[in-house]
């Protein structure tokens, strides 16, 4: 059995289902609307598949008009929307329920304006994060926010997670390179937010939106802040014989001063796992890597990584390998984006997503190995080290219900474990339902209390992606406490 | 991902394979970015991922195939792309050719579907009946105007097939026969090459290209007897049965050379038939009489370039700079993996080659699926060639034939195959595409 409960559909809303249908069909054409249970069944998950709940139906629009369309009817008729871009979220943030209507963003696809004097790019929500950059990377442009799963997952989704990824330590995360959005709120308004610079006069409602997991509305268009690419890039590979030397070689790289792109972190069996799908040549001997990202003119990155090889060297770092051309550079990068997916090679995983100090590191991987053996399970490290981003990957068997709830359970305590240190519950994949439960480990009543008045602002009837990021029992309506 | 099947179940074969891919699936998504489909239509139903959770569905609960999952698998390109893109290792092809059979046994097809399935099944892999149908295609294509005006999907196939006929029928090939050709000199290796089917009839330079540049590098060509259609056109069909008679035959044929004067390889030049005769050894795994010959056969075939690759090739005798788009085949990069051979060759040949941005995707050809699924074949082909022309290139070089056919009239300038340029390059005669044009002009 999996832990993290779902509401009971509502009876109500499943009596009326052909009158739901009917209403979508007169808003979109009838083939966008998903209604046999066969065709119904793929959208039951995303890519926590512990999880599955088959929906009421799928809508896919075309348009911002049919969006708004569908929400106003929607929310008339009360029914719960699950909005949803690639579903590739490990938090269960596109997770349906038997009585709502997924609203897919995966049709609005298009670049719609690339303005580089200025450096935006306007786009449709549904778009990869990729094919941002692809588009624009012939002109030398691209765009910074790069989860692993980026050559699949939506701007919609990273706007409603606040996505960050490798090269975030850097660049930042999603809400530090979204300068506005167009998004239909509940009752089908068109709302534009933020505008075509940073720090648009009045309130800053986009800091609000972005990373609102699909609760506020759905966005449908975005201005992007787009960045010209350096000159050039240049990975290296740090390879350890010792965890903690690892992890301290990563506090003592932040610290000497230098902020390289990316500061990535394997452990043995990650690294494995990684060069047998990529071939990047990752050392197959040490006990952790780090790939280390920095760029800038040749001579500015060769005088980087000779700092950086000293630091490691002073931190016990045996192998200290640089990448010699663009077509290494590319398989270490395709390696480490590929982790989660590769990892299916040899198990199922939980991927999990805390934040720490960088300085607790070592103290941190120790406790998670700790943690994952006492639950009998192995564990494979990757994540973003240099801003303390960790994904332990807790391997099991999908096949076997104790192993999964072994599983669930030693992922809590290793989120437990990172609000303990002074760390968060989520990096960048959310909380959706798989953090759900831990939130008051996070945050106190007031602290949740807040938040829920916010949100219930723009959905007062909990119907926008509802069950997921505030525990249940805080869910109905909290109005009269917080008065 | 977590999967559900009896044990009665997993002691069909199949299943316990498709079982076995299933698991190794994560479901994180990543092959939606790279399934022509789903870049089109945007519903995860066409993209791999959804395709994967469908078929599941199907096989898990033991269902019969519905109108709507075989909607959503007829329109897979089975491009393979997703095999390229997947971390996870999952073994598509086994899992989609795995359904196309559950499919085509469980579900009636409507009388026009199942007719036009029928005379593609029975037509194009005889090379004689294929060659008049030619000639009658190009007679009845008068009548296109007008079935392009009815409303019905097997009118708008019939005119998306007669519209591939060619204009101009090629002489019967003298490869269309069993026969050996030697090298001059003493022979350094001895290869078979698949006579095949579809492509000796619309195009029989290829091989011949393909003999003249091998023999000139010492190797003897063995045309066997008894070979013909490598099983992939209605394998992809779902047509298991028919598939595994042609692959027995073919298998039967080679195994006779291979136990006879010996074989170094088996050379295909058709990338899309080279990735089925690759995976005959899987296709027979339960076949006591042929599991261990399928084995053997698939062991030693090899793309055209990948055994040219081996050679030592001459320098090119006349130096070109002509500027050649390279299209790879999905059945060539995704399928079969090779992904920088026939670039390489190219290259060194001397020609000028140009990488075609989202060289990925599919152009739309893939088997018959021209023919079946015309619309989102038309437009993967517009976008090929859209893509095609960024690199302004003076002819396109590909190793399929399906890629050569669907691409001749959309790109505005010649489609050869591979070895037909590097043949020339060696020695060999200007290929016949190049002849009326005024491409000569531009040789360095």
């Amino acid at each position: 059995m999996t832990q993290i409960a779902m509401p009971q559909p509502d009876p109500l809303i499943l009596a009326k289902r052909e009158r739901i249908i009917a209403g979508l069909q007169e808003r979109v054409p009838a083939q966008w609307v998903i209604t046999e249970e066969d065709e119904r069944r793929p959208y039951e998950t995303d890519a926590l598949t512990a999880y599955r709940r088959l929906p009421l139906a799928v809508v896919l629009p075309g348009s911002t008009e049919e969006v708004a369309a569908i929400l106003s009817f929607l929310s008339r008729e009360r029914v719960k929307i699950i909005p949803r871009g690639a579903g590739t979220s490990l938090s269960g943030g596109a997770l349906p329920q038997e009585d709502a209507v997924v609203v897919g963003v995966g049709r609005l696809n298009k670049v719609l304006d690339v303005d580089f004097a200025n450096r935006t790019a306007r786009v449709q929500s549904g778009i990869t994060n990729l094919a941002v950059t692809t588009h624009i990377s012939p002109d030398g442009f691209f765009y910074a926010p790069d989860p692993s799963s980026q050559l699949a997952c939506t701007i919609a989704g990273n706007i409603a997670m606040n996505s960050g990824g490798a090269h975030c330590l850097k660049y930042g995360v999603t809400t530090n390179n979204i300068l506005g959005v167009r998004m239909v709120l509940l009752d089908g308004t068109i709302v534009d937010f933020g505008g075509e610079t940073f720090d648009q006069p009045g309130y800053d409602w986009l800091s609000l939106i972005i990373g609102s997991e699909g609760q506020f509305g759905i966005v449908t268009e975005a201005t992007l802040r787009i960045l010209r690419a350096a000159e050039g890039a240049r990975p290296c590979l740090l390879g350890f014989d010792k965890v903690e030397d690892a992890g301290a070689c990563v506090a003592a790289i932040i610290a000497s001063g230098i902020i390289p792109v990316a500061i990535e972190y394997m452990d043995q069996t990650a690294i494995r796992i990684c060069e047998d799908f990529a071939h990047a040549g990752y050392p197959l001997d040490v006990a952790a890597m780090l790939i280390v990202e920095v760029e800038g003119a040749d001579a500015e990155i060769d005088v980087l990584l000779t700092h950086i090889e000293k630091v490691a060297r002073e931190h016990g770092a045996r192998i200290v390998k640089v990448s010699k051309s663009e077509a290494e550079s590319a398989a270490i990068w395709k390696g480490r984006k590929s982790a989660f997916g590769a990892t299916g090679r040899i198990a199922d995983y939980l991927c999990m997503d805390g934040t720490i100090p960088t300085g607790q590191l070592p103290y941190v991987l120790n406790r998670i190995g700790e943690i994952v053996a006492h639950h009998r399970l192995r564990v494979a490290n990757v994540f973003h080290a240099g801003d303390g981003n960790l994904h332990p990957l807790i391997l099991f068997n999908a096949n076997d219900d104790d192993e999964l709830e072994r599983a669930e359970q030693a992922g809590n305590e290793i989120l437990e474990l990172c609000v303990e240190v002074g760390g968060c519950l989520t990096g960048e994949h959310g909380v959706g339902i798989e953090k759900r439960d831990l939130m008051e480990k996070q945050f106190t009543s007031v602290d949740l209390d807040q938040q829920i008045r916010v949100k219930l602002l723009f959905d007062p009837d909990w119907l926008l992606n509802p069950a997921k990021v505030f525990p249940l029992n805080l869910h109905p309506l909290p109005l009269g406490r917080a008065a | 991902m977590q999967t559900s099947f009896s044990l009665a179940q997993l002691a069909d074969s199949d299943t316990r394979e498709s079982e076995k891919i299933l698991r190794t699936c994560v479901h994180c998504g990543f092959c939606t970015a790279t399934c022509p489909t789903y870049l089109l239509l945007g519903d995860e139903l066409d993209s791999p991922r959804g395709r994967i959770y469908l078929i599941k569905d199907m096989l898990e609960n033991g269902k019969k195939a519905t109108v709507e999952v075989a909607r959503h698998v007829d329109r897979c390109l089975s491009c393979l792309s997703c095999m390229s893109t997947c971390p996870s290792g999952v073994h598509y092809m086994h899992l989609v050719d795995h359904a196309r059979k559950h499919i085509e046994e469980t579900l009636p097809r409507p009388f026009a579907d199942r007719l036009m399935r029928a005379v593609l099944a029975t037509v194009l892999p005889r090379p004689e009946l294929f060659r008049l149908s030619l000639f009658a295609a190009r007679l009845a294509r008068v009548t296109s105007p007008l079935l392009a005006a009815l409303p019905f999907q097997w009118a708008k196939r019939t005119v998306a097939m007669l519209a591939l006929a060619p204009d101009t029928v090629p002489m019967r090939s003298p490869y269309s026969e069993p026969v050996t050709i030697v090298p001059e000199g003493p022979p350094q290796g001895r290869v078979a090459m698949l006579r095949g089917c579809a492509q000796g009839v619309l195009a029989p330079e290829i091989n011949e290209a393909a003999v003249r540049l091998l023999t000139r590098h010492g190797i003897e060509v063995v045309f066997a007897e008894g070979e013909g259609c490598c099983g992939a056109l209605v394998h992809h069909m779902g047509k298991q049965e028919a598939s595994h008679d042609q692959a027995r035959r073919n298998i039967d044929a080679w195994i006779s050379e291979m136990d006879g004067q010996g074989l170094d390889a088996i050379l295909i030049t058709a990338s899309g038939c080279g990735t089925t005769v690759k995976d005959y050894g899987f296709m027979f795994r339960d076949d006591n009489a042929y599991a261990q010959k399928a084995a053997r056969v698939a062991a030693i075939t090899r793309d055209v370039s990948e055994y040219v690759l081996t050679l030592d090739v001459q320098p090119p005798t006349m130096p070109s700079r002509l500027v050649v788009a390279y299209h790879s085949a999905c059945s060539m990069q995704h399928g079969q993996q090779i992904k920088t051979t026939a670039q390489g060759l190219l290259r060194k040949a001397g020609f000028v080659v140009k990488e075609v941005p989202e060289g990925h995707i599919c152009c739309g050809s893939a088997g018959v699926y021209n023919i079946l699924q015309p619309e989102i074949a038309g437009r993967l082909r517009e976008r090929k060639a859209a893509n095609i022309a960024k690199v302004t290139p003076s002819v396109v070089a590909t190793g399929n034939i399906g890629c050569m056919t669907q691409l001749a009239g959309a790109v505005g300038v010649p489609v050869l195959h591979t070895v037909e340029l590097l043949d020339w390059a060696s020695g060999g005669p200007l290929p016949r595409k190049l002849m009326k044009n005024a491409l000569l002009a531009q040789h360095g």
